[in-house]
Order: C-alpha cells, then sequence, then structure tokens
C-alpha cells in the first residue's frame, strides 16, 4: 500500500502503462466483458471505440477501480491495482456525466483532488487548469450556473489538473456542439502531448477516435474485435463490425476461385472479383470481400479497363443523395445487392441521375478481405433465463450483505 | 419537504409580478383557515396574557395591559424554559445521530431492491400506527423500578438497589428522541433517496477516501433533509408536555415548559402565566428557527 500511496500523492512524471490481463466482467443477468487481454503503451492516445452497450464504459470503470472484475488483473506502471479501491489508484476520470459537486464552486471542484493529495498551492494550479479550458473568469460559480459544454470543460479541468498517470475519458465530447468539440478535441490532444499522459478515451464518434487517437480498438459485445493505427483500422478492417462501424463498407461474400501468389479470386454471384493475398485474412473456402465506397468509380458506360482493376455491372442507380463534400450513390447490381458510391462533387449536379445503368470498379489493391467466418455463429450464449439471473442476484445479494 | 423548500431558496426566481383575482380567489379558504386558527387564537393568547385577576372571583380575569407578568413568569420558570431547549436539543442530536445512519441504509444502500426499501421505509413509519401515548407508558413499563431493564441493570450492580431511570432527566430525553425518530428519519431518508451516487465515484476517483467523502460531498448534499429533520424534532421536543409529565416517563426534576404551561392553564387556572408562557415559548422557538435556517441557507456553512 505504501507505493500506491506514494504514487498518488505526487504528480506523474509521465504517463504510466496500462495492462488487462483475462478480464472478465459480468452482471446479474449478462456478460459485459468476456476474457479482455489489452495493453496500452504509456504516453499514447488511445480510443476505445463501440456502439452503446458494446462493454467500453464497463472497461473504463474497471480501470478506475469503480466495478471489480469477476476475474482477471488490471496492471498500470506494472503494478497490479485489481485489489486497490479507487481513491488509491494514480487515475482521474472524466465522467460522462461529469459528476461536478453541485455544492462546490468552479474553482473548489478543480482543487478537490489537489487538496486530497495535499499538493503544494492548490488554488494556483486549478486556475491554471481553468484558464487551460479558457473558463477562469468563471472560476466562483457553481456549477449548476454553467451550460453544458462549460461544465464538461469543468470536468476536464477537475481530472487533468491531477496529472494523473492515466486518464480516462467517457465520452467527454459529447454535450458540446461541432465547433467546441474541435476545439476540445485539439485541446486534449496538446494537453496528451505537451505532458505525455496515457489517455484511454472511450467514445462511440468514430470520427472523433480517429482524429484524436494514436491507437484505436474497436469493441463489440465484451470483446475487442481490431486494434491498430486509425488509418490501418479503416484501409484494412478484419471483420465486418469493424468495417460497418468504422465507416461504411460495401462486403460481398463468395467462394475462392482461383489463388495466385500475389491475388485470390472471388466469385461472387457471377461476377469475378479480385483481392491481393496480403490485404485478405483467408484464402480459401468461403470469404467475405470489401471494398470503401470512395474507392469505387462509377461508369456511365461499360468502361475498357486496364489489368489491376475489378469490375462490376450493369446495375441501376436507386438512390442519390448530395451530402456537399460528395455525393453518395447507391446501386442495385444483380445478384450483388446495393453497392454504396462515393463520388467527389468535380462537377454541379450528380454525374449521373437516379435510373440510371451504370458500371462500377475499382483497384484491387483497394480491396480487402476479412477475418470473420461468414457462418460464425453468435458470440455468447444469452445468459439471460430466470435461473441465470436469480443465482447471479443472490451472489450480488450475499457480496453485498458481507461488506 | 416546506421546509426543504425554503432552506433552499437562496436564489429564488422573482415570481411574476402580475396579479390575478383567480389566484386570490383560490387563496380564499385557506387565508380564511389561516385567520380563524391561527391568527384570532394568536391574538386571544396575547390578549389573555395581558389579563389581571379579578380580586372578586378566583379563576376569572379582567383586560388590563399587565405586561410584567412576562417578567414573572420568566423570574418564576427560567430554570424550565432552559431545561426544555437543553432536553429538545440533546434528543435532536440524538435521533439525528440514530437516524442518519439508518436513513442512509435505506435511501442509498438498498436503493437495488425496491421492494425491501419501502418495507424499511414502513418499518419506520409502522410505530405512527399506535398512539403515542401509549407507546410512551409502554415504555414506562418497560423502563419501570420493577421492570425487566432496571433489574437487570440492578442484577449486574450497574444501578444502585435505590436507583430508578423513570422520572430522571435521561428518561424524558430517551423519550422525547425515540418519540421524534420518524420525523428526522424521514426528511433524511428523502434528501439521501436521492442523492446522486455519482458524486460520491467523483468523490472516490478524485483521492478522497470514504470518510472525507461523506464529509465533503454526502453530508453537505443531505444537508436540506438534515435542516428539516431537525426543525420537526426541535420543535415540537422543546413544547412537548407528554414525556416530561411525570405520569410518563418524567419527575419532579425533570419538568419542561410544556408541563409548567398545562399546569398553570388547567391546574392553578392562571392563564396569564400560561398565556405568557406559551407566547415567549413561540418567540424563542422563532428566532432560533430563523437563525438555523438563515445559517444552514447560507452557502459557506460547511
Amino acid at each position: 500500500m505504501a507505493g500506491a500511496s506514494a504514487s498518488v500523492s505526487s504528480f506523474a512524471d509521465a504517463g504510466a502503462d496500462l495492462q488487462l490481463v483475462g478480464i472478465t466482467k459480468r452482471f446479474p443477468g449478462f456478460t459485459a466483458i468476456e476474457d479482455l487481454d489489452l495493453t496500452i503503451p504509456a504516453g499514447s492516445f488511445f480510443a476505445l471505440l463501440g456502439p452503446s452497450g458494446c462493454g467500453k464504459t464497463t472497461t473504463l470503470r474497471l480501470v478506475a477501480g469503480l466495478e471489480e472484475p469477476t476475474s482477471g488483473q488490471i496492471l498500470i506502471g506494472g503494478k497490479d491495482v485489481t485489489a486497490t479501491k479507487p481513491y488509491q489508484r494514480p487515475v482521474n476520470t472524466v465522467f460522462q456525466s461529469y459528476a461536478l459537486f453541485p455544492q462546490m464552486s468552479v474553482l473548489e471542484n478543480v482543487a478537490f483532488g489537489l487538496r486530497r493529495r495535499h499538493i503544494p498551492d492548490p488554488v494556483g494550479k486549478a486556475h491554471e487548469a481553468l484558464r487551460l479550458v479558457e473558463l477562469d473568469h468563471l472560476a466562483a460559480r457553481r456549477p449548476t450556473q454553467l451550460s453544458g459544454g462549460q461544465q464538461q470543460r469543468v470536468a476536464l479541468a477537475r481530472a487533468v489538473v491531477n496529472r494523473p498517470a492515466l486518464l480516462l475519458l467517457d465520452e467527454p465530447l459529447g454535450a458540446l456542439d461541432l465547433k467546441l468539440r474541435r476545439q476540445m478535441q485539439l485541446e486534449l490532444k496538446n494537453i496528451q502531448t505537451e505532458v505525455g499522459l496515457t489517455f484511454v478515451h472511450v467514445t462511440h464518434d468514430q470520427e472523433e477516435a480517429m482524429t484524436m487517437a494514436d491507437t484505436v480498438a474497436v469493441m463489440n459485445k465484451g470483446r475487442i474485435e481490431q486494434m491498430g493505427a486509425p488509418e490501418e483500422l479503416y484501409e484494412l478492417p478484419r471483420t465486418a463490425f469493424v468495417a460497418s462501424f468504422l465507416g461504411q463498407s460495401n462486403l460481398f461474400t463468395g467462394e475462392v476461385v482461383e489463388t495466385t501468389a500475389t491475388s485470390i479470386a472471388v466469385d461472387v454471384a457471377g461476377n469475378r472479383i479480385v483481392v491481393p493475398t496480403a490485404r485478405a485474412a483467408r484464402h480459401s473456402g468461403t470469404v467475405t470481400i470489401g471494398v470503401r465506397p470512395e474507392k469505387v468509380i462509377l461508369h456511365p458506360g461499360e468502361p475498357v479497363l486496364d489489368a489491376g482493376q475489378n469490375l462490376v455491372g450493369p446495375g441501376r442507380v436507386i438512390d442519390v443523395s448530395f451530402s456537399g463534400v460528395s455525393t453518395q450513390y447507391i446501386v442495385e447490381v444483380p445478384f450483388l445487392g446495393p453497392v454504396i458510391v462515393f463520388a467527389q462533387n468535380m462537377v454541379f449536379g450528380p454525374v449521373v441521375n437516379f435510373g440510371a445503368e451504370v458500371w462500377l470498379s475499382w483497384s484491387v489493391d483497394h480491396g480487402f478481405g476479412l477475418a470473420d467466418d461468414p457462418s460464425d455463429a453468435p458470440r455468447f450464449a444469452a445468459d439471460t433465463d430466470t435461473v441465470a439471473i436469480a443465482l447471479q442476484r443472490r451472489e450480488a445479494l450475499a457480496v453485498e450483505l458481507e461488506d | 419537504m416546506a421546509i426543504t423548500a425554503f432552506t433552499a431558496a437562496t436564489s429564488a426566481v422573482d415570481a411574476p409580478k402580475r396579479r390575478s383575482k383567480v389566484a386570490l380567489f383560490l387563496l380564499l379558504p385557506g387565508l380564511l383557515y389561516l385567520a380563524l386558527f391561527f391568527l384570532v387564537p394568536l391574538v386571544s393568547l396575547v390578549i389573555t396574557s395581558l389579563q389581571v385577576p379579578d380580586p372578586a372571583v378566583f379563576g376569572r380575569y379582567t383586560t388590563a395591559f399587565n405586561i410584567q407578568m412576562y417578567g414573572e413568569v420568566i423570574a418564576e420558570y427560567g430554570t424550565q424554559i432552559l431545561r426544555s431547549f437543553f432536553y429538545a436539543l440533546l434528543a435532536t442530536i440524538f435521533a439525528l445521530l440514530f437516524s442518519y445512519p439508518l436513513a442512509y441504509f435505506i435511501g442509498v444502500k438498498v436503493r437495488r431492491w425496491p421492494i425491501l426499501q419501502g418495507l424499511m421505509i414502513v418499518l419506520v413509519i409502522a410505530p405512527f400506527f399506535i398512539s403515542f401515548l401509549l407507546r410512551t407508558l409502554a415504555w414506562k413499563s418497560i423502563l419501570s423500578d420493577d421492570g425487566v431493564v432496571v433489574s437487570a441493570l440492578k442484577g449486574l450492580s450497574l444501578l444502585g438497589s435505590q436507583d430508578h431511570f423513570t422520572g430522571t432527566p435521561a428518561a424524558v430525553v430517551f423519550g422525547l428522541t425515540y418519540n421524534f425518530i420518524p420525523f428526522m428519519c424521514l426528511p433524511l431518508y428523502t434528501t439521501l433517496e436521492r442523492l446522486d451516487v455519482r458524486y460520491l465515484e467523483a468523490a472516490s476517483d478524485l483521492y478522497s477516501r470514504p470518510f472525507h467523502t461523506f464529509r465533503t460531498v454526502t453530508l453537505p448534499l443531505s444537508l436540506p433533509g438534515i435542516v428539516s429533520g431537525t426543525l420537526l424534532t426541535f420543535i415540537p421536543a422543546a413544547g412537548d408536555y407528554v414525556n416530561a409529565s411525570s405520569q410518563f416517563l418524567g419527575g419532579s426534576s425533570s419538568t419542561m415548559i410544556g408541563n409548567v404551561i398545562q399546569s398553570n392553564f388547567l391546574v392553578q387556572l392562571n392563564y396569564p402565566a400560561a398565556a405568557a408562557l406559551s407566547i415567549i415559548l413561540m418567540a424563542i422557538i422563532l428566532v432560533i428557527v430563523a437563525v438555523y435556517v438563515k445559517r444552514s441557507g447560507t452557502d459557506d456553512l460547511v
């Protein structure tokens, strides 16, 4: 315990790395996280991205110490903190609900953690942190007198001022408007590079995750589907979930019909689509392959293409929607299903009109093959039957009564 | 809680200034009620307190302006007045110490099991189903000299063979505490039940140990409940005349102001003295409550 209290009584010199080993968390009636292994290197800006209910907030709460894992270990800077209380961990959280103390002034809220750790000059440092989020002029106000965006910035200041080894951000920019959000994203990124702290950012906003983080982990149903640099995840998604959650994808399933040294050819309902072997995770049997909509080119007539291009068509344009920077077309290709195409707006108005007959092509190098087995069973068996719930409730009650 | 409402009104928004005849009309029954059952008795009490005895008939008084009566009763019953407020203060403190953990347990810890929570709150209120005179009498027999408690304590030599418990100040304070615990517990429960535990999580995340979190977060956030609970206990306890009565738990050394007023009105038929004491009691309570609410309503109390 002496080590842990020493680490919370001073500012962290640098971020610490975070290691989750075999973490499982069960709640009565459902499993939030299943056997999660994760290592976040010190000083990185890590984003945990996923839809609501995927277990990302639970992961964050486990790291903060607000929940106890059912099994597994949590290590911060190499030290096992699984059994320690939240106030003993060198971790601070920016809560989704802000959780600013309503009975204290903004300044006292920010100085709270500093005072608890007996850091010299808490008021001066709190003012400094408030200046960082441009709210120093409101230091004397109560949190309830601030707008949602201002409260969020105070919550950020309250956590950052402690210079924790690990800063946890639970959808911290959700209540901000677009302009302030961009500004805060830059600000956060600046703070992170300046201080060198480890940031773990939980969000369901894929754009935010990709613009801010060095490493993004896409989480689904209590597991990490894929982890890597944002470009890597976008260019080479490994699962159907990642391919469709992170941006949009056109996915096709078919049999591998030909394999060469550098590429595989897949027969999708009579269309031959080629994918580089290096960009495909599976090389035989039934596979799912895909291409990003902005990589697909529309042709009003059947084009003559060089080698190294995939061509499908003809198909019919069934939807055209203009979105400023680009126009999104949905093309219904017989036996292939709808294909989404993003075309840059180089000329006025859509290039092709609703109902037009078009051919689609894309470079072979832009295709990717997924690691998913298209016939995969659902991840975990539902444990929502009444017996399971009753049993887990009783266990929870027994634990509660022991406390 | 009406009392909670006015303690929190530090920055109340100005009500619309527009007068409406409908509003006045709707207020009429309430105003009539207040005039008839509060204002008239109050004025009559003031008039009674200033009366002088009729020299011819005992127990009859004529209207006068005998302001000296106030000085006389203060001189004569000063001890009982002070004692009443001291006992009420003790009972309020004990009731708070007893009720806060109880209310916290029901309002926060049991929150996840609403049925259990409802059951426990019913248990707190359940004593109200029996008249509090009966309950106090029951305590009198439990604590009487040949009752189980006292004979057990005597058997253990913790009490001498000549000692009593009923009739002592301790018994009166015990009775007051017991009788007012639900009044303390319910307002505390209503504020603690709404306590957002995310504040406690945030404090814990900011390196605060449980005791410090309680002192800096839980306690200030439950202040409205503490204020209304202590007022609901202190005010009636200060004027209580049942517990301190010698027919119940009190004795001659523990007489409170309520007993003095009762005996002046009903036994000695000294109406002016009783009325003057009632007004003094009311005035003191009003001052104490005003100061207390003002202080606890300010932001810098905690």
